[in-house]
């Protein structure tokens, strides 16, 4: 799909990027200051690179000769801000990049913004103006999409209100590149995540697979570190659904049905060599520790295979040692419900 | 209504005619002047800001004689275009162009300083909507600074509408062809009975004056309303 060689240089950083993604949703993750918005920026000819080779769809865009100018790269791109042409109203902006016989009226309404068509940019809140400058990026038609951190200026509670829009999105067909330093929303919409540090990759694969490694895991700080699990919903019952996932059978409030994706912190994990009675916890897995991972600190990152599925744990070096614990052992994992934060479940692919 | 003398109601009739066919005819000039000086980045921006700036500091009769120069039957000008009866020396055209003159240094201040304040990140998301730079500038750029647009197409008709030093060095204040509303009233100062004719000319000129303001304050607002996306 994308297929990226990028060399840049900006003062002291150094952007040094070699990345090929297929279709879906690609996030690239890192901390601020990681180079992924100037990543994002050559790929849609905002800025240029030094060197280096960009093809959409098996198209060059970027090499040694060609340097197409943004608007001719079929490249549709979310800012971080929504970037509204304040003199148009909102159905002309959604319309600014679209085909002239085309009707915005699946998009507004895949985006629940088919009631503000007539109403001018100034007067919409953060989200319906985020939601606005998604719906007119995807009418573009765009091979590709990038979204540049389009949640970071909204609070908490809009983000988790356009998060759901969002997932619709990857139903829509359009591959997207996703930049963002939020874990969650990674996790929630990813298919493949790319983890860029200091204008480097430093891992790339599929979501899953990455977030259930320790090694990647302390790549991305060990607080944000959380395996995901896609499940079915099967019952719900006392405003709990019963999920079966690849690792076992996990109750979850607050979700409804379906197909969901359940990310658990390594930190909401407890570890318990004997299956624990008396607990108050709802989620108790059979487990068998696969890898372990000793990082700098106290902290100890466990890999645990339960069933076909894969948790990642985060215990004190003090309790590791305490337990006796090591590769190869079977333990319990015990998830705490809370474990399941609400931002954390979404409906999956 | 004011009792005028005709000679006063020519002198209006033509300097609307003179003020209107400059700033008409200066704007899109103007605008693209302005467009560069504030977006473009090439040698000879400081030249080319200086020369526009030019008729602000300069004497009036300095320009109005160096046009002479250059228009008269002599100048290197004028020797091509009065031949083809497009000579502008002495004729009311010329008022128009002097008058364009003058006012253009204003009409390209205001402009400009919209232009800087027009958002690139705005531009920038046009462009990745596939709007080539024409297109850009066409329904993002030059919308979104109309109200310095109108701010310069103001004063400049307001300009156009007093200037006398350059028009009356460089085209005389010949009745009927070039004796513009100022040349009027200095013309009536000259002659010890013209003083009814001199204060209703004053008099329009204040009106003509304070209306172009009103009209521009009674605008402005509604195009940044619309700008602002309100």
């Amino acid at each position: 799909m994308l297929d990226v060689s990028v060399q840049h240089r900006v003062g002291a950083f150094t952007l040094d990027v070699d990345l090929q993604t297929a279709s879906g949703v690609t996030a690239v993750f890192g901390p601020s200051g990681a180079g992924k918005t100037t990543l994002a920026r050559c790929v849609a000819g905002l800025t240029r690179p030094d060197t280096g080779r960009i093809a959409v769809d098996g198209r060059v865009v970027f090499d040694g000769d060609t340097d197409l100018p943004p608007h001719r790269r079929d490249i549709g791109y979310v800012f971080q801000e929504a970037r509204l042409f304040p003199h148009l109203s909102v159905r002309a902006n959604l319309m600014y990049g679209a085909r002239r016989d085309m009707d915005p009226t699946d998009v507004a309404n895949m985006l629940g913004i088919a009631d503000l068509l007539d109403r001018r940019p100034g007067g919409l809140s953060g989200g319906e103006g985020a939601r606005v400058a998604i719906g007119r990026a995807l009418l573009r038609q765009p091979k590709l999409l990038i979204m540049d951190e389009p949640l970071a200026a909204l609070d908490a509670r809009r983000r988790e209100t356009i998060l759901p829009w969002l997932e619709r999105l990857r139903g829509a067909g359009v591959p997207i590149l996703y930049i963002s330093h939020a874990i969650e929303e990674v996790a929630r919409l990813a298919d493949t995540l790319v983890l860029l540090r200091e204008g480097r990759v430093v891992r790339a694969g599929p979501l899953t697979e990455i977030l259930s490694d320790p090694e990647a895991a302390a790549l991305m700080g060990p607080s944000q570190a959380g395996a995901v699990l896609e499940g079915d919903v099967i019952e719900v019952a006392d405003g709990l659904a019963a999920i079966r996932t690849p690792a076992g059978v996990l109750h979850v409030a607050g979700v409804t049905g379906g197909r969901v994706r359940i990310r658990i912190r390594a930190e909401d994990v407890i570890v318990a060599t004997q299956e624990p009675q008396g607990l108050s916890a709802l989620n108790t897995l059979p487990a068998v520790i696969e890898a372990v991972q000793a990082g700098q600190g106290p902290g100890v990152m466990l890999r645990l295979q339960a069933g076909d599925g894969v948790l990642l744990a985060r215990l004190t070096r003090r309790s590791f040692d305490r337990l006796g614990l090591g590769v190869g052992q079977k333990v319990w994992a015990v998830l705490k419900t809370s474990g399941v934060a609400r931002s954390d479940v979404g409906g999956g692919s | 209504m004011i009792e005028l003398p005709p000679e006063a109601w020519e002198a209006l009739r033509l300097s609307l005619k003179v003020s209107i066919v400059a700033t008409v005819l200066s704007l899109p000039v103007a605008i693209w002047v302005a467009h560069i000086l504030a977006r473009g980045r090439f040698r000879g921006r400081g030249l080319l800001d200086a020369l526009v700036h030019l008729p602000l500091v300069l004497p009036p009769v300095v320009t109005g004689y160096a046009l002479l120069l250059l228009f008269s039957r002599s100048g290197p000008l004028g020797a091509v275009l009065e031949p083809l009866g497009l000579g502008l020396a002495f004729r009311w055209t010329g008022a128009a162009l002097a008058a364009a003159i003058m006012g253009f240094p204003l009409i390209v201040r205001a402009i400009r300083l919209a232009f800087e304040a027009v958002d690139p990140k705005l531009e920038e998301a046009a462009a990745t909507l596939g709007a080539s730079p024409w297109r850009v500038w066409r329904t993002v750029t030059l919308p979104l600074a109309a109200p310095g647009v109108l701010a310069g197409a103001t004063l400049g008709f307001a300009k156009a509408f007093g200037e006398f030093g350059a028009t009356i060095t460089f085209v005389a204040s010949i009745p009927g062809e070039t004796r513009t509303l100022p040349s009027a009233i200095y013309a009536f100062l000259q002659v010890p009975d013209g003083g009814a004719g001199l204060r209703g000319l004053v008099a329009i000129a204040v009106v003509v004056a304070v209306g172009a303001v009103l009209v521009s304050n009674w605008l402005a607002p509604r195009i940044a309303a619309r700008v602002a996306g309100r």
